[in-house]
């Protein structure tokens, strides 16, 4: 399997844009994965899903100014490199 | 978002990436700790007392307690790995430089993919656990031992010698694995061997098991092509 340093920051790269691109409206309340929806009390155990949930919108808040510089770059080497 | 503050905000979760003054206790070994330990990766089987005894802030020093994890033993077997790769290749005239770069680039995205995974699994289990990030590099490393005897085994006894190696060395992983990481990962009581019910411990016992099991399916996908 030729893996190289590269195609790995590459799969990252791809994946945190899958999350990204998520939309809140559109999408995740339709499938109950919204966070006004699940938000429950300050309870002991937060369970799988709305650790994910955080985790979704986590990383779309964090990650969309860094992706957008990211992608760029990549686009750019792409291009210029093959 | 007050929620989503405070998760990102609680210590346990940010800071477990990489504290690299903490490193040089992961170095800190000596012949004795490495012979028991490497005899441990391999039979697991005797050791009675899993338990890291614990010390203040910096981990436990490898030198004096035997269940400390270490980095020592993980990066030299990576690099055995490697050679012993380099050598099974050139005995079967398979062997040129880009090879060898290729080996060491796949076995080591694989390692950095299975601690991601780890981590990731462990932040949606919400464990309070005090497993840092170079500790699971260090679990994770460990398997390289395994993988460098049923190569070795391969290369003297052919394919036979590599399975019943490879096999009993997966078996000791697995073993050795579920041990330890089950007196990090699971509540107090449920890792005296107490039957704690709920779905949590049931959750962090899945957890544990799916982190071992896939140490074998690592350990031959990286060895088997190596072995004719």
């Amino acid at each position: 399997m030729a893996f190289t340093l590269y195609s790995l920051l590459q799969a990252a790269l791809l994946c945190v844009n899958a999350v990204a691109v998520l939309h809140e409206e559109r999408f995740l309340n339709k499938i109950g994965w919204g966070t006004d929806q699940s938000i429950g009390g300050f309870g002991e155990e937060p369970g799988i899903k709305s650790q994910l949930v955080n985790l979704i919108r986590s990383v779309r808040m964090v990650m969309r100014l860094p992706l957008i510089v990211l992608n760029s770059i990549t686009i750019v080497l792409l291009l210029l490199f093959g | 978002m007050m929620r989503v503050g405070g998760a990102i905000g609680a210590g346990n979760h940010i800071d477990r990436f990489i504290p690299v003054s903490k490193l040089k206790y992961y170095f800190a070994v000596d012949t004795i700790y490495v012979g028991k330990k490497l005899g441990l990766l391999i039979f697991p089987y005797m050791h009675q007392n899993w338990e890291v005894r614990y010390q203040q802030d910096s981990p436990v020093a490898p030198r004096v307690e035997v269940n400390a994890p270490d980095l020592y033993i993980p990066a030299m077997a990576f690099i055995t790995y490697l050679l012993v790769a380099g050598f099974a290749l050139g005995t079967q005239s398979r062997f040129s430089p880009e090879v060898l770069g290729m080996q060491a680039s796949s076995a080591l995205i694989w390692l950095i993919i299975e601690v991601l995974a780890i981590l990731l699994s462990l932040y949606l289990v919400t464990v309070n656990t005090d497993l840092t990030t170079i500790d699971l590099i260090a679990f994770a490393g460990y398997k390289y031992v395994g993988m460098i005897t049923g190569v070795v085994a391969g290369l003297i006894f052919g394919r036979t010698g590599y399975y019943i190696a490879l096999g009993w060395c997966c078996i000791s992983i697995v073993v050795f694995m579920i041990r330890t990481l089950r007196l990090k990962i699971l509540s107090e009581a449920a890792a005296e061997g107490v039957l704690v019910r709920g779905t949590r411990n049931q959750l962090r016992m899945y957890l544990t098991m799916a982190i071992a099991a896939v140490q074998p399916i690592f350990m031959y996908w990286l060895t088997f092509h190596l072995v004719r």
